[in-house]
């Protein structure tokens, strides 16, 4: 289409598998993983290689294996190896095959694959690495189900399939038209076979690009969508955990274990690896019972540790600056970022019905193989007798990638020889739940006459735990990976991170330390911290030099892309407005996943608004306008784009002004949202604006965390701005602790009862 | 064990719990009514906002023995109900906006703007940037800024 013949479009290899209807699979994703090869020499790993070709390219070998099938109603079926999670991947899923195969999306239904251990790398969600990774291999298994129907539909038209059309799932030409359905087990193959194809030319797309509202909305703002909580597994009753005081402490004898079983609607009390599992009629009646449970706690793995020793940990892990030149100025700053809850709204929770020979689990993971397999290890039951079944998630953030609540459900359902549905309490969530790890940051920069000469970032945090999958990956990928023999947090780090400025000389290191937190990654891991910091330098480089701070980057900054991301929000937001005392506007650039980001924001850091009253709540500065300018290369839905923009907007205000996690005695204080600060509408920027910017590419970027890092860096940025006073630890107002902390012990708080007087 | 009756949905129900279940665990763990969701317990989160004769409340903390058997419970579930249609037309504002991203505190978000939507229109005046702000129910998704849109956008169809 559009192009003459001999040019010749790139053609694709897939299947089409034996089954009674037609079934269409995609052959190996090519493209991103030859990319590694070809790049041009540069100072920047990531310009060759970065997290995402790798997570790509180890998805490769098993691509092939994803199927799209048509149904004799003219439905079209896909079961997605990925968790959705709010990110709007079943959405924009939709939307690539219904533009391979000329049907309307509501025609499509996505729905989440059970976990598969043949796809080996390729059921990791995380790195917003799904429409990167899945955005040929769908549209090839598509456009083969196209081909295939084309096929048949000629025979029943007597037509050539080049002369028939397919529109909203119907076929016409020859001597009439025919819908899919009905063409669906003809095109059906009696054996596999393999076939070429060619994908639908980015200038006639018709659906990819084009807004498209959620597929999912309707159920959701009904109350019918279902979350794994909601479902109906047949005596699957509440079941909640009695946690221990301090972060992982373990469960030793229970003194009243006989008056608990004997509390109303308690079925069973069992000790499980990690505390004391109740199942009752009712989760209220869980909580009586935990709360009731009189329980000899054994230590922690960070027991007696607060915010304080963990930073001298940190700083006596941070690698060292290398010297400095003589003759040049220097820029040398080091921050700090406090630990900060990865808690979705939905907490951690799995369905588990486990009986002698065989285990069934219901959960949202993000990593559903790995699930299957710890959970069969601690079972003691072989694989292929565990199903895992990934439910709708309420939110991730990083938080799913694990899978502790499944794991703990499966050992409960196990102890107690009943099906269970295992909740977190809220205040389990936030203390002994994933947070994103307390980091520091030391950044030198050089210059002299005009020029930046040197950069050089050392970024020491507690360690970030990997062990759900992308570890394995990287270990796989590491041979390959033109990084020399370093840690796989060393690997990531590098591939993650980027730089984007034209400073000289630069280098980047990562150190870890203490493993004995719960962490994970939190919308990034060390992106939005490892950002900020430098973003924070590059604004104190250009006062130090003289310079306005958005022509500084503008200066700086490398590659086209990046800096129309740059002038467009300077221009919609109008930089160097005039504002009053104690406002002032940021501006910070983030690049990553392939995509580049601008954020501009303006900061009312006057004392009316900081210390305006918010009753169980904190207010502090307001972000009075975000204007937000994404490049994703190749934006699928726009629509789903600005939403995911929104949310890490919200994120990164969060992280600089609120959010954060306070260590005190092995534990942290924050039991629940009264106490976590995450962005509320009180925060929120009362104007908003995201600019999706034109297509750069024929291959989408990511975007599910991309906007945490440009965002957070241009609210600290405007905060010092507006204050005089660069900001050197994240949150801003960590320092004040703005709640009165709940007990340990019971270690949840009872529900209230005044709700009717409210 | 005591019986509790109160309506929900429309219906009349009568269940067999404890007098201090809270109605939150009453409508999902017996009733089978999941729309309301649960995130914290402690009436801060907001995710389980339902409406008591209208109004809104938070079932995570009223005691089922506090119902009468008069008092009517509208969860998300009977919400369209309400208005005699398919959709309310929030929940049609909604769409509209394309507000949902994971979901999860939606439902509540939704029970939340329209009473919000009711008093505001009860004191004959329209919604303030301050009414907004004064929204307490968390979207850990950050979808805020398209709540409110809709909200704005529901209100002139309530």
């Amino acid at each position: 289409m559009g192009r003459p013949e001999g040019i010749g479009r790139r053609r694709f290899l897939g299947y089409v598998i034996a089954a009674p209807t037609l079934v269409a699979a995609a052959e190996l994703a090519p493209g991103a993983a030859d990319a590694a090869g070809e790049g041009v020499p540069s100072q920047d790993i990531t310009e060759i290689l970065d997290l995402n070709d790798m997570m790509t390219a180890a998805a490769l070998p098993t691509s092939g294996l994803i199927t799209v099938e048509v149904g004799t109603d003219g439905t079209v079926s896909f079961a997605l190896p990925r968790a959705e999670v709010g990110q709007g991947i079943t959405t924009s899923t939709a939307m690539l095959i219904a533009e391979e195969l000329s049907v309307p999306v509501e025609r499509v239904r996505v729905t989440l694959a059970d976990a598969r251990p043949e796809l080996l790398f390729n059921q990791l969600t995380g790195g917003s690495n799904t429409t990167i990774s899945t955005y040929t291999p769908i549209r090839v298994a598509a456009a083969i189900a196209r081909q295939r129907l084309l096929a048949a539909a000629a025979a029943e038209l007597g037509a050539k399939a080049a002369d028939l059309r397919l529109k909203d799932g119907v076929i016409t030409g020859g001597t009439g038209s025919i819908a899919i359905g009905d063409v669906a087990k003809k095109a059906a193959a009696a054996a596999h076979q393999k076939v070429s194809v060619e994908l639908t030319a980015r200038e006639d797309f018709t659906v990819i690009g084009k807004p498209h509202n959620r597929v999912d909305a309707l159920a959701a703002v009904t109350g019918r969508k279902k979350f794994a909580m909601d479902l109906d597994v047949p005596d699957a009753k509440p079941t909640m955990v009695c946690r221990p005081p301090t972060i992982n402490g373990k469960p030793g004898s229970v003194a009243n274990l006989a008056a608990v079983r004997a509390m109303p609607g308690v079925t069973d009390v069992a000790v499980i690896s990690t505390g004391v599992a109740v199942r009752a009629a009712t989760f209220g009646q869980c909580i009586d019972a935990v709360r009731a449970l009189e329980v000899a706690w054994k230590p922690g793995t960070a027991e007696g540790k607060t915010d304080e020793s963990v930073l001298r940990e940190l700083a006596r892990a941070e690698p060292p600056l290398p010297p400095k030149p003589p003759l040049v100025q220097a820029v040398e700053e080091k921050f700090t970022f406090y630990f900060r809850s990865n808690s979705a709204l939905e907490p951690n929770c799995a369905v588990a019905d486990v009986r002698g020979d065989r285990a069934e689990i219901w959960a949202s993971l993000k990593s559903p193989i790995v699930a299957k397999q710890t959970i069969a290890a601690k079972l003691g039951l072989p694989q292929s007798k565990v199903s895992v079944h990934v439910t709708e998630g309420g939110g991730s953030f990083g938080r799913k990638l694990f899978f502790d609540a499944a794991l703990e459900a499966a050992e409960a359902s196990q102890k107690m020889g009943k099906p269970v549905k295992l909740m977190w309490h809220r205040a389990d969530d936030s203390r002994q739940g994933r947070a994103h790890p307390m980091a520091t940051s030391r950044v030198r920069a050089t210059y002299a006459g005009g020029k930046v000469l040197g950069y050089h970032q050392r970024h020491t945090s507690v360690s970030t735990d990997l062990g759900h999958g992308l570890g394995e990956i990287i270990t796989a990928m590491a041979a390959k990976l033109p990084v020399g023999d370093i840690g796989f947090s060393e690997t990531f780090f590098q591939l993650s991170t980027t730089m984007s400025y034209d400073f000289g000389v630069h280098t980047r290191l990562l150190n870890e330390t203490d493993k004995g937190f719960n962490t994970g990654s939190m919308r990034n891991v060390y992106s939005p911290d490892v950002t900020c910091a430098r973003e924070l330098v590059v604004d104190k480089l250009a006062a130090k030099m003289g310079k306005d701070p958005y022509r500084f980057r503008q200066d700086f900054l490398r590659g086209d892309r990046a800096r129309a991301v740059l002038d467009k929000v300077a221009e919609a937001g109008e930089w160097g407005r005039s504002m009053p005392d104690g406002m002032a506007q940021g501006i910070a650039f983030h690049a990553e996943y392939k995509s580049v980001s601008a954020a501009l924001v303006e900061l009312d850091c006057r004392p009316e608004t900081v210390n305006r009253p918010i009753r169980d709540g904190v207010a502090g500065p307001r972000v009075t306008k975000a204007v937000f300018a994404v490049d994703v290369g190749l934006a699928v839905n726009p629509c789903g784009l600005e939403a995911q923009m929104m949310g890490g907007i919200m994120d990164g205000i969060a992280l600089a002004l609120t959010s954060s996690l306070h260590l005190k005695d092995g534990h942290f204080l924050e039991a629940s949202w009264d106490n976590y600060f995450y962005t509320r509408q009180w925060n929120t920027p009362p104007e908003l604006k995201i600019i999706v910017m034109p297509d750069t590419s024929d291959e989408p970027g990511g975007a599910g965390e991309l906007a945490v890092a440009a965002s957070v860096s241009a609210v600290a940025c405007a905060y010092g701005r507006a204050t005089g006073t660069m900001p050197t630890s994240f949150p801003i107002n960590h320092g004040t602790l703005s709640f009165e902390p709940k007990p340990t012990v019971p270690p949840v708080p009872q529900s209230p009862t005044d709700g009717l007087d409210r | 064990m005591p019986e509790h009756t109160f309506r929900v949905n429309g219906e009349q129900v009568t269940v067999d719990v404890a007098d201090d279940v809270r109605l939150l665990w009453v409508l999902r763990d017996i009733l089978g009514i999941t729309g309301p969701k649960y995130g914290c317990g402690i009436n801060v989160c907001k995710a389980c906002t339902s409406h008591v004769n209208g109004k809104a409340v938070r079932p995570c903390s009223v005691p089922v023995s506090a119902l009468e058997p008069t008092d009517e419970v509208t969860t998300i579930e009977g919400l369209p109900d309400t208005v005699g249609k398919e959709l309310h037309p929030m929940q049609q504002a909604w769409l509209d906006r394309d507000v949902v991203q994971c979901g999860y505190c939606q439902p509540g978000q939704i029970m939340a703007a329209v009473d919000l939507v009711r008093r505001v229109a009860a004191e004959g005046r329209e919604i303030t940037d301050a009414d907004l702000d004064g929204i307490r129910n968390i979207c850990r998704c950050g979808t805020y800024h398209r709540i409110r849109e809709a909200i704005r956008e529901g209100a002139e169809k309530m």
